[in-house]
């Protein structure tokens, strides 16, 4: 038995231990439940990986983290770091280390990327009250932010993502994620579009920018993706719930057997 | 008692005094607009072609004129500085209708360069002034008539043959009164054989709190082989109403390259008649558009392809808040003696908002078989998923909707071909788009420019 002091002590070192945890959420779109209460909790320095066949809410779950207003959170409640998730803009969730890669990149014609990213940078340093970055020391951040994934510099001064190659959107989701070092990352389905070589390249990345303080969220229908981003923890979601939950194993029988079995026991229950 | 009718009764009673201090030749163009006048009325909105904004209503207002020409604030002339930094222009002001030279315009312009009053220019051009003054412009037309009536002065510039000025020429025309006035004004541009202008004209207001009436006529005669850009940036009260008319004749070759700026305003009308008389013209003429609480703006174009091969391309964008609303009227007529012809016309709008009302109605004409012709025109809101987008990046939503509000606008500046400019209509759409995020349209002026700050 430990003294009390030391109780007390512990509370808040286990509470901010916990970066991200997930009650119960229900949430949907349009009137229709995709989201039947997903119960998710993440420590720092894990990577967790979700899995799902097509429909089961993979996308979903990642848009009412990330803040998307196309969808309506019914129930349940999502802890970051100790703040009410769900109450903020998506922008504060950004600031608070939150970091969603889109499936899409969204192409913003007109919008160069170094605009952008400057945007970005100095919304966050002015919700912290630091003095935006001066011209120098902005280039230098985006210089060495885009060593990460071997951007091409050419790629900075276009419009954000306009004409951008499929591999080319993805390394520039990380390049962005480098450079707001969010706590918590969540790719979604970030293989999706990518040949061996630029998935190498932009695993790569997620590995180099990985450290004990961050976390990270694999959302992904294959396996292949989980080579290259080892998981601690693989998560399988089915009809809007988290159905199975194991260590990296779990995918590779899912890629051996396919979601049918689990389908057929979670159906047959 | 209509518009025509209370004016021409100012004029009759003024007659003397509009005459003594004009040129000869605006006097006798005088008389033929008094001529035509005669049982003539202004369009009101069940006029075709004018269905968003009525003269009549614009100019109905009792606006005085000033014909004796008396109690000119000249010293805003004098105090006058551009807000358009890192650009050096030949610069010119008016002030209601009265042109001032600024600085030692006269010694700097180059060689081949005229650019003063139009009496003046009477006296020491008088073949140019002769031959082209009112010979675009149709008298037949009301507003034109009436302009050509009242108007009292203006502005020369010509470029002689084959003379490139090298820099860009400014005309900033501020209203300030007194008591509320219109100002009647003509602009005359003659650009000769294989000369270029490029042109800046600013329209600014310098009391918020008075109403004003411009009624504008600009006449452009390109030469053969001629180049003009013209960029006109409008940022007036929201009390003025501007009525501006341009026509310009294009000779074979020449090329106009035209953009107009709405930033703020009242009331904004804006004609565009442009006649390609001879082959191989090419016609650019682009709109941009941004407007808020209270705010009106129709850009109405009539492109005439009179001759082969020429080209028009026309591209006019509107971001509309609050309740303003938006009018453009765009028409393409291609003759039977126009084959080869290329003419495109292209209108995109953003409503911000649930009030704003956007109007568009293209119009093609086209009496001939060997023409490529398109014309499109869409009205949306902002893309929610860039906006999404932006914020998931930690990016602000007003902050998005801004950056996608310029980005939209962008290939209207992009368009503009004086080098400086661009940069500048980067940075005053950006602050426009940011003064009214911050509640600040109402008050919005051109921020450096203490002929426009003074009175506030």
């Amino acid at each position: 038995m430990l003294p009390d002091c030391l109780y007390i002590l512990n509370i808040p070192a286990i509470m901010s231990d916990i970066l991200l945890k997930v009650n119960e959420l229900r949430a949907g779109i349009d009137g229709k439940e995709i989201l039947k209460g997903i119960n998710l909790e993440i420590h720092p320095g894990e990577v967790h990986a979700i899995m799902g066949p097509n429909g089961s809410g993979k996308s979903t779950l990642s848009g009412v983290l990330a803040g998307n207003p196309a969808y309506t959170v019914t129930g349940g409640s999502a802890e970051f770091h100790g703040l009410d998730l769900l109450a903020l803009s998506p922008e504060d969730r950004s600031h608070e280390g939150l970091f969603l890669s889109f499936q899409y990149p969204v192409e913003i014609p007109g919008v160069s990327m170094v605009n952008f990213m400057r945007a970005a940078v100095n919304a966050k340093r002015k919700y912290f009250n630091e003095e935006p970055l001066s011209a120098s020391e902005f280039l230098k951040l985006m210089r060495e932010k885009r060593a990460v994934v071997e951007l091409d510099n050419k790629l900075a001064s276009r419009s954000v993502n306009e004409g951008f190659s499929g591999g080319e959107k993805k390394r520039n989701e990380i390049f962005q994620m480098a450079v707001l070092e969010p706590r918590l990352s969540i790719l979604d389905e970030t293989d999706s579009g990518l040949d061996i070589d630029a998935l190498r390249v932009v695993a790569g990345g997620v590995n180099k920018l990985k450290t004990d303080r961050n976390a990270t969220i694999v959302i992904t229908h294959y396996q292949r993706l989980l080579d290259y981003i080892k998981p601690d923890f693989v998560h399988v979601l089915y009809k809007g719930r988290i159905v199975r939950t194991g260590g990296p194993e779990l995918a590779l029988e899912l890629e051996e057997k396919g979601y049918d079995w689990i389908k057929r026991e979670i159906d047959g229950e | 008692m209509s518009s025509i009718d209370q004016y021409t009764a100012l004029y009759s009673e003024n007659a003397c005094a509009f005459d003594a201090h004009s040129a000869g030749k605006l006097n006798t163009m005088r008389k033929h607009a008094l001529e035509s006048l005669k049982g003539a009325s202004l369009p009101t909105k069940r006029t075709e072609g004018y269905e968003r904004t009525s003269l009549e209503d614009m100019y109905a207002p009792d606006f005085g004129l000033n014909p004796s020409r008396i109690n000119m604030p000249v010293d805003l002339a004098a105090t006058f500085r551009c807000a358009v930094p890192h650009m050096s222009t030949l610069l010119g002001v008016t002030v209601n209708d009265v042109f001032h030279p600024v600085g030692s315009l006269e010694q700097r312009l180059p060689e081949g360069v005229t650019f003063m009053s139009l009496s003046k220019a009477a006296a020491e051009k008088p073949e140019v002034i002769e031959k082209y003054y009112g010979s675009i412009a149709p008298t037949e037309n009301a507003a034109v008539a009436l302009n050509t009536l009242l108007t009292q002065d203006g502005v020369l510039i010509h470029v002689d043959r084959g003379t490139h000025p090298g820099k860009p020429l400014q005309l900033v025309n501020i209203l300030s009164s007194t008591v509320p006035l219109m100002a009647p004004r003509r602009v005359l541009v003659v650009v000769e054989e294989d000369a270029e202008l490029q042109l800046l004209v600013c329209d600014h207001t310098n009391d918020n709190s008075q109403s004003y009436l411009t009624s504008q006529v600009t006449e452009i005669v390109a030469g053969r082989n001629s180049r003009v850009d013209i960029c006109d940036i409008e940022e007036s009260s929201a009390r003025t109403s501007r009525h501006n008319m341009l026509y310009v004749r294009q000779s074979e070759g020449s090329s106009l390259n035209h953009t107009t700026v709405t930033l703020t305003c009242g009331v904004t009308r804006n004609d565009y008649h442009i006649d390609l008389t001879g082959d191989h013209c090419d016609t650019r003429l682009s709109g941009m558009a941004i407007g808020s609480a209270g705010m009106h703006i129709d850009n109405h174009t009539d492109i005439r392809h009179l001759s082969a091969h020429c080209k028009s391309d026309q591209l006019f964008k509107y971001v509309l808040d609050d309740n303003a609303s938006g009018a453009f009227d765009g028409r393409i007529l291609v003759t039977g003696d126009a084959p080869f012809t290329e003419a495109y016309q292209s209108n995109k709008n953003i409503l911000a908002s649930q009030e704003a009302r956007m109007h568009s109605k293209p119009v093609l004409e086209i009496y001939n078989d060997e023409v490529k012709c398109s014309h499109g025109a869409t009205t949306g809101q902002l893309d929610s998923k860039a906006l999404f987008y932006m914020q998931a990046r930690g990016i602000p939503l007003e902050e998005a909707r801004t950056l996608l509000m310029q980005a939209f606008m962008s290939d209207v500046i992009d368009r503009v071909s004086v080098d400086g400019l661009r940069d500048r209509l980067r940075h005053l759409t950006e602050r426009r788009f940011n003064n009214y995020r911050q509640g600040d349209a109402a008050n919005e002026q051109c921020g450096d420019c203490p002929a426009s700050t003074s009175n506030d």
